[in-house]
């Protein structure tokens, strides 16, 4: 087995530093995502205080589990992943500690500049123009660093892994700019330059594929990488990542349509949106189904690989909510999903199902080989598996809730008297979701519980390395 | 209508990208096993080797299965100039499906399916329909749906959005006047009086409008003001101060206060002015609208007439 100093030749150092922070920052935005879903079910904890209000912590929340969490796993992985599947160095280690530092920055700008209240007020790209330029030369520098590291790969071929952190991180940086084009009118403010219903069309173009590319493409490369590597077995099918990786990436970029049913979009782009979310649902399971079947003739390894777990775990929930996505884009089931709970928890279970769990996995493999152990070789086998029930029933109590309370509200706006009025005020629909809300808290807070023990184990494995080569029975190879 | 560039354009990127799906399938599966294989590619990247499995059967069948389903949704439901196969019924007419006819469709099929039982309702005038629980309650339920968010779900109002409950009426409160006021909504029209009387008159004549519902004030700043309140106020509040429905002016002497009766408040009323809007709701009900007006005032009505 390989450990960090089997490979001198590879920049681990910038890995070891995103996968780090990939769990201080994980354990960060569910924090806020728990106070938020808090305030939801009591609303007291608002404190009557501006930078502690819903509103603004909102914000923090999903740009801290998405970018600050899910790109500093991304970060981590893509550079691990390339190196190995290319056998080469990062093309230049200045411009991934570039990378590294800059976008940590970011992410420390977005936490203090949020809470004051500044912002574009575009969903998932509320950061304010200054932030933006930083992102995107971070963005730049890491697109840079990673393909060129590609050119120089000493493999003939390219691994799928790597097709898709490559396609993903060409549509962030054009879809990031294209909506983040503002005209500043003082330093912490300024105005889209796209008008009207354009702005919400260039706005869910990209807030889309921030799931389409970011949390699906780039995610969908840490599987590939992980699960056959976790699993010790080969991908399953080579023709089927291609059909699923080239029909993926294209049809993704128009499925942003449905976020803007029944609005003042014409309706002949909302059903052009529809119907590329529909198409979506068999590329989409195509990864799943790859990811699935590697795991044949290795399933009794599940028994006592609580890593492989997460990842399979991982593979259901996407499974799932890419089933999901397409039957709520249809028009139909969208009049009654729209605007309702139901649309948070198809996220959450995309979010935590999804994206956080791969992520764990990934990182409970790649952690202990980056301090000079075994793959895997986690400090406590035992801590992971408990990390595995506690997000996974947390996740599973959060959609729960969510879907009861989406759909129960569709039903109440909807229902209708004898007599022609409506059955219910939209405050008894308030009032009957609390219930669902409190559940919601239970089930983020589970989640949360499982990355603290996940701290723990890190912060355990860290220092056990850190004490064998102190007492030199983990010394370089000479 | 998009131009014939734009039409091209978009039936362009929307079945070049479907269509393109179909020829990716078929291309991909051109040379494919029939069976399932335990043989790789020969790659091996890090370790991890890629098996050259055929594409699984009922996954290639989904994926064609959404491909047609997706052509047979732009046909139902049309793409840019083209307008689709599917129809709706509005006006008594079928028409094109858009999102704004399905919403016009469905709300004429139900009022066309309401409007028998409120045409009864509408027959009876207010001061008896009162009387009928259900014709109450009709109008109860409206009232939560369209007027609650303003003068509350119990119709007792909140600063400057009346009270409905008493039996103070800043337009008049027989079943006519509420039905009109419901009908083509109302504007009030407080004047902003910093100018005209002054700091000192101002402040005067707060003293002097608490004196009239005999709340606590100075009397010489009262006495004061009462020259100024004939030349100026009386002429819509009335030299009684008791308002006058005909232009919807407050009664001054009932001590119900429509903006709040601290010194502050009225202070800030006689500075500033005031100009409250009660919406006009003939158009905003729709359908049956003046059924639903005489339903949503024998409501109001019912309040102050148990």
């Amino acid at each position: 087995m390989s450990t960090a100093f089997d490979h001198p030749e590879y920049n681990y150092k910038v890995v070891r530093q995103f996968a780090i922070m990939t769990v201080v920052w994980g354990i960060v935005g569910m924090a806020a995502g728990v106070l938020i879903a808090a305030q939801l079910a009591w609303p007291a904890l608002n404190f009557d205080t501006p930078w502690l209000s819903f509103g603004r912590l909102r914000p923090l929340h999903t740009n801290a589990v998405i970018f600050a969490f899910g790109g500093c796993a991304l970060f981590a992985t893509s550079y691990y992943i390339v190196q190995r599947t290319c056998r080469t160095r990062l093309f230049s280690d200045t411009l991934a500690s570039f990378t590294f530092w800059g976008w940590n920055v970011v992410i420390v700008a977005a936490a203090i500049t949020l809470p004051l209240g500044m912002t574009s007020a575009k969903e998932y790209a509320e950061l304010e123009w200054p932030i933006d330029i930083l992102v995107t030369l971070v963005w730049v520098s890491y697109v840079v660093n990673f393909l060129g590291t590609v050119a120089k790969r000493k493999e003939s071929h390219i691994y799928v892994a790597n097709w898709f952190f490559a396609a993903f991180m060409i549509m962030i940086a054009i879809l990031y700019v294209g909506n983040n084009l503002e005209i500043p009118v003082s330093l912490t403010k300024s105005y889209s330059i796209w008008p009207g219903t354009i702005d919400a069309m260039i706005q869910w173009w990209w807030g889309h594929n921030a799931v389409g590319f970011f949390l699906t493409a780039g995610f969908l490369g840490i599987m590939y990488y992980f699960v056959p590597k976790q699993a010790g077995r080969p991908v399953y099918s080579y023709r089927l990542s291609i059909v699923h990786f080239w029909a993926l990436i294209s049809i993704y970029v128009w499925a942003g349509g449905h976020h803007l049913h029944y609005s003042a979009l014409p309706d002949w782009a909302q059903t052009a949106g529809m119907v590329m979310s529909l198409i979506l649902l068999a590329p989409s399971w195509g990864g799943m189904i790859n990811g699935m079947m590697t795991l044949s003739g290795a399933w009794h390894k599940l028994r006592n690989d609580p890593i492989l777990r997460f990842l399979v775990v991982s593979l259901s929930f996407y499974g799932m909510s890419t089933f999901e996505g397409p039957m709520m884009s249809i028009k139909t089931v969208n009049a009654l999903s729209h605007d309702t709970d139901w649309t948070i928890g198809h996220v959450h279970s995309g979010a935590l199902g999804w994206v956080a769990m791969v992520s764990i996995g990934a990182m409970y493999h790649l952690i202990p080989v980056m301090f000079g152990r075994k793959a895997g070789d986690m400090y406590s086998q035992a801590l992971i598996n408990v990390h595995f029930w506690l997000a996974t029933i947390g996740t599973v109590v959060y959609i729960a809730a969510m879907w009861v309370n989406g759909i129960m509200q569709g039903l109440m706006w909807r229902a209708v008297n004898a007599d022609g009025t409506l059955t219910y005020s939209f405050v008894d629909s308030v009032a009957a979701s609390h219930m669902g809300y409190a559940a919601r808290v239970l089930g983020g807070a589970l989640f949360l519980l499982g990355m603290l023990f996940m701290a723990y184990n890190v912060y355990m494995t860290v220092r056990s390395a850190n004490q064998a080569a102190a007492a030199g029975t983990l010394a370089p190879q000479a | 209508m998009l131009t014939t560039f734009w039409q091209l354009w978009i039936s362009a990127i929307v079945l070049g990208s479907i269509i393109g799906c179909g020829v990716l399938i078929m291309y991909t599966s051109k040379g494919m096993r029939k069976e399932e294989t335990t043989q790789t590619t020969g790659h091996d990247y890090d370790g991890i080797e890629e098996i050259d499995n055929p594409l699984p059967r009922w996954w290639v069948f989904m994926f064609w299965g959404t491909i047609v389903f997706g052509f047979g949704y732009l046909a139902s439901y049309g793409l840019g100039n083209f307008k689709g196969f599917l129809t709706v019924t509005v006006d008594g007419q079928e028409v094109n499906w858009t999102s704004q006819n399905q919403w016009k469709a469905e709300v004429q099929a139900f009022e066309k399916e309401i409007a028998p039982l409120y045409a009864k309702y509408s027959a009876t005038p207010i001061e008896e329909l009162i009387k009928n629980q259900d014709a109450v309650q009709t109008g109860q339920r409206l009232f939560k749906s369209n007027c609650s968010v303003c003068h509350g779900s119990t119709a007792k109002g909140a600063q400057g959005f009346p009270n409905l409950t008493d039996s103070d009426w800043l337009y008049g409160g027989e079943p006519a006047q509420i039905v009109q006021t419901i009908t083509n909504g109302r504007q009030g029209a407080m004047p902003a009086w910093e100018a005209i009387l002054g700091d000192e008159g101002i402040k005067n004549m707060v003293q002097y409008v608490r004196s009239l519902s005999g709340l606590e004030h100075d009397k010489a700043a009262a006495d004061a003001a009462a020259p100024l309140f004939l030349q100026n106020c009386a002429m819509c509040h009335g030299a009684d101060a008791k308002g006058n429905i005909m232009v919807g002016s407050a009664n001054l002497t009932d001590n119900i206060w429509l903006y709040g009766g601290s010194s502050k408040q009225i202070e800030f009323t006689l500075r500033h002015g005031r100009a409250g809007k009660m919406p006009a709701h003939k158009e905003i009900l729709g359908d049956n609208a003046d059924a639903k007006i005489h339903l949503l005032a024998t409501y109001v009505y019912s309040l102050s007439h148990k």
